[in-house]
């Protein structure tokens, strides 16, 4: 199982959770599990078959975009960030 | 058992001297090891004041790399030879000693200055300052010297511009065209109920002054807008600490740093959750290697939208002044290239690594932005150019 860290503007689409465990060897098949799950979650993610311009991810503090993008490794214990930009000040 | 001056006649044939003129050549550290009241009469200027008695124990601070050419000076010579044998026990590969010293320094008539230092008010002020061997006298002119704006003397920029007005920096520029309202006072601390109605920029300043009198407080009573920025930055300033509440300005904030190239600290916030880091332009990524667009307005509410903890830009907006000082100071490790998220529910700090994009269209390898767009446009989620 893998960690994958809701921000607080995503929560509202996955039942106000901060954290979910979610199945999958790559981003891909962890985002198609938790979009799976959490229907509404996917405008706010994907892009078509890309991951949203304005939302990062990361696995193990990288962005997945420097690394394989969607086909990035996420082995056991690791956790992943989804990241929007926020502007509050 | 030799006399003084066996001994030092022993110390110089162990250690290499330099002449002024040699000396002045040199890209070599200017070490003055004198006492105190020494230094404050005159010094080479660059030089650095370590005092004999505390040479072993301050030296590796003040001159890490001990390959570094090192030029120690006294006022005659002797005391600095002594030195130079001291830095050769260390480890200091490449040290020679001054000789005539400052004496023949200043008879050879080559440039000095005198040392500024705080006046006796100051020197009580800032006393926890000089306190630190990072901060010190030195540190403290640097602040006093030092130019921050704040883009918002809101939730972040409340915090950030009272700790910097507290440490002494100089100079503080606010930008701000909005007034104080009862619902910022549960997070804006720069304000209070006296001021409810006033522009936040003059009650900031207000504030400021009463913490601190030797700060001067520069207002901006208006947005930042593309059409104002460069006059603003015109003003000077050596750090910009962002504290917007909005996706366009961020965006003109970055656009406009990157250009002047000003570093700015980054710092937002949303209900329990901040995002701090650096944007040091050409050395680091900035916003748009981060965040290349905004979200759709819709998935990113604003603190007035969805609230905000009173408490978590007091957090975040210290992070900002903390960064801040570093850099005016030029110590430590900023968060350039590291973004720290922070969870005040979980009470958990973490960090995600950034990288510059070379595709970035402000200060990627071939930019495609030049000068400034519609930022508001650029943010609202419709095509630029449908």
């Amino acid at each position: 199982m893998k960690t994958v860290r809701i921000p607080p503007a995503l929560r509202p689409a996955a039942e106000g959770k901060r954290e979910v465990h979610a199945a999958g060897g790559t981003v891909r098949e962890l985002l198609d599990d938790l979009m799976g799950r959490f229907p509404a979650l996917r405008h706010q993610l994907v892009d078509g078959d890309e991951i949203a311009p304005f939302v990062n991810v990361y696995v193990e503090g990288e962005d997945v975009r420097t690394l394989d993008g969607l086909e990035t490794e996420v082995h056991d214990g690791s956790t992943v960030i989804l990241l929007p930009a926020m502007a509050g000040g | 058992m030799p006399d003084y001056r066996e001994l030092l006649q022993q110390v110089k044939a162990e250690i290499d001297e330099v002449d002024v003129a040699a000396a002045r050549e040199s890209d070599a550290l200017f070490v003055d090891v004198r006492e105190v009241d020494e230094w404050m009469e005159g010094r080479i200027p660059g030089a650095i004041h370590v005092p004999r008695g505390f040479l072993e124990s301050r030296i590796e601070n003040a001159a890490p790399d001990k390959a570094q050419p090192i030029v120690l000076y006294c006022a005659a010579g002797n005391r600095s030879a002594f030195a130079a044998k001291t830095l050769a026990d260390l480890g200091y590969e490449n040290v020679a000693s001054l000789a005539g010293g400052y004496t023949d320094w200043k008879r050879s008539g080559l440039p000095t200055e005198l040392p500024r230092s705080l006046d006796a008010a100051k020197r009580q002020r800032y006393s926890r300052h000089l306190l630190i061997p990072e901060v010190g006298e030195e540190g403290q002119l640097k602040l006093l010297d030092a130019r921050i704006l704040l883009i918002g003397a809101g939730g972040l920029g409340s915090p950030a511009s009272l700790y910097l007005a507290a440490a002494g920096v100089g100079k503080l520029g606010i930008v701000d065209d909005d007034r104080v309202d009862a619902s910022n006072l549960q997070r804006q601390i720069a304000h209070s109920t006296e001021t409810l109605g006033e522009w936040k920029a003059d009650s900031a300043k207000r504030t400021i002054e009463a913490l601190n009198p030797d700060v001067e407080v520069v207002t901006y009573r208006e947005r930042l807008t593309s059409e104002n920025v460069d006059r603003i930055l015109a003003d000077g300033w050596d750090v910009i600490v962002d504290g917007a509440d909005n996706f366009p300005t961020r965006y003109l904030v970055n656009d406009a740093s990157v250009w002047h190239g000003i570093p700015v600290v980054h710092g937002s916030i949303y209900r329990f959750e901040g995002q701090v880091t650096v944007f040091s332009p050409h050395e680091g990524p900035c916003y748009r290697c981060l965040f290349p667009q905004p979200p759709p307005p819709e998935l990113a509410p604003s603190c007035a939208e969805g609230g905000v903890l009173g408490v978590l830009p007091g957090i975040v907006g210290s992070l900002q002044a903390s960064e801040a000082l570093k850099l005016a100071l030029g110590i430590g490790e900023s968060l350039a290239g590291r973004l720290l998220l922070f969870d005040a529910l979980a009470t958990d700090f973490s960090e995600v690594t950034l990288r510059r994009d070379p595709d970035c269209p402000v200060c990627g390898e071939h930019p495609t932005i030049t000068e400034y767009i519609d930022y508001v446009e650029f943010c609202s989620g419709r095509p630029a150019h449908a």
